[in-house]
Parts: structure tokens; sequence; C-alpha cells
């Protein structure tokens, strides 16, 4: 059945490639997504026309998973505006997930992990670079690439201490007077904010 | 398939993840030290000018800026 649709297709590539110089790359092509039975069923439907592709053929190969474990972590560390690192190669980068402070060496498992408001550090050798940061996500991939999406990530001695009580208290007060869910809610996002930055000062 | 994940409280009481995120990246810019503060909050401002359109005419255009304007 297979040969089959390889040969129907094949023919109807002579056809038209000889009607057009620009014919879009056939789908035999790329890689193959296509269900062979779906291309013989439409080859006897509507026979001058290409099979649709699918979004698959369209997208570039992923990246190749070397086959031994890379000894540098590549990262790359943005912000909407600017771009903190890119490329740069370290040893391990400790990220604050919504499911606690994750390590991430070279050959971690590809991962999604959404981050909580804490502290990421970049571990180059000996050294380490702090960043509080305010939410944002993780990218880990197969080939050791680690993307790493933040809002707003700011070094720790940006930070003032006694704006950060003010505003805890502050959010505190508005938590217990808070009537409607979305001002709890709100409230709360304050205080759990607060409370992150000063565990990362105290820390 | 009932996905059975904690719903976060911020999506329960109808905030989305991109209200909470900026929500979070504000109440942390307003912690910082004073010139890294200003820097921020100068970063952040947004100026634009919005006209809802209606029988292929733009109607008054409605603006929203942080700049003062002069």
């Amino acid at each position: 059945m297979f040969k089959q649709a390889s040969r129907l297709l094949s023919r109807s590539v002579a056809a038209a490639s000889s009607k057009s110089v620009t014919t879009r790359a056939f789908s035999t092509e790329l890689p193959s997504t296509l269900d062979s039975t779906f291309v013989e069923a439409w080859k006897k439907v509507a026979p001058n026309m290409d099979p649709p592709q699918t979004p698959s053929a369209f997208m570039k190969p992923r990246p190749s998973t070397p086959s031994s474990i890379p000894t540098k972590l590549t990262v790359n560390f943005v912000l909407p505006y600017t771009s903190e690192l890119t490329g740069k190669e370290v040893d391990m980068v400790i990220i604050p997930a919504s499911t606690g402070q994750m390590g991430v060496l070279p050959g971690h498992v590809p991962t999604i992990a959404e981050l909580k408001p804490g502290i990421m550090s970049v571990h180059e050798g000996t050294d380490v670079k702090k960043y509080f940061l305010s939410s944002g996500f993780a990218f880990l991939h197969a080939n050791s690439v680690a993307d790493i999406i933040a809002v707003e990530a700011v070094p720790l001695d940006h930070i003032d201490p006694s704006q950060v009580q003010k505003g805890l208290a502050e959010f505190q007060q508005k938590l217990a007077s808070a009537t409607t869910d979305l001002e709890k809610a709100e409230a709360q996002i304050g205080v759990e904010v607060h409370s992150a930055i000063n565990a990362a000062l105290s820390g | 398939m009932a996905s059975n994940a904690a719903v976060p409280f911020w999506r329960a009481a109808g905030m989305t993840y991109i209200t909470y995120s900026n929500i979070c990246a504000n109440l942390v810019r307003n912690c910082l030290k004073e010139p890294f503060k200003a820097e921020s909050i100068n970063r952040e401002k947004v100026h634009f000018s919005l006209s809802k359109w209606s029988d292929g005419k733009p109607q008054k255009p409605v603006l929203r800026s942080d700049t003062p304007q002069v």
C-alpha cells in the first residue's frame, strides 16, 4: 500500500513540475507527516491538486540532541526590554519554579517551568550571579539550552528593604480588609511578592 | 479528560496570567532603590491614542498617556 502511495505521488510530482517551474516543496521532500491512506484518497478525488500539508511540514526540524551530555548549559535570559544573557555557557542555574527552587544542569530533562517571584542564580565556576525575578517561564530543551523569560529581573542590591517592609505591611492590611474576590487576589499577590523579596534579601 | 491540577488563586478570582505577571512586575519595580526605580518607571511609560471606527469613519480619539501633556 505504501509503495502505491509513493508511485502515485511521484507521478503527480513529475506532472506538476512539468507544468510550472515554481512548484512548492512537495510533502515527500520534507519529513513526511502525511498519512498515506489520506494521500491516496486525495489523489483519487483531486489528482491535479497537491495534498494539503500539515503545520509540521513547515516547521524547522528540532535542534538535534547531542548523544553525550554537554559539559555546559547554554542560557538565554531575556526580559521585555533587554536581553540579559544571550547564549552564555554556564555550569548551572537555579530557577524559582512554582514547584520550588529547581537546579538545572546540562542534560536536564526537557521541561517547561512556570516561575514564581524568587531568586534565580547563575553559576559559572565559582562566580554566582543572583537576580530577583518577578515571574516568568523557563524552557529547558533537550540540547542543554535554557530559555528563561521574565517580566522584571533585578539584582538583589537594587532593592530597597524599607520599601519592601512597607509594601508587605500594606498588602497584609489590604488582605485583611478585602471584600471582593479580585481585591483578595490582588492583596494576596502583594503579600506573596513582598514575602518572596524579604526572603530573598535575608536568605 | 479533566485536569486535576489545582487552579491558582488568581485564576479562580477571574484574573488572567498576564494581569498577574504585570502586577508582580509592578510590585517589584516599586521596591527598587532610587535611581533604578525612576529608570524603570520611565521605561514602562505608555502613550497611545485609540479611536473606534463606525460607518467607515474614525470617531473621536481617546488618548491614554503617562507623560504629562504640555
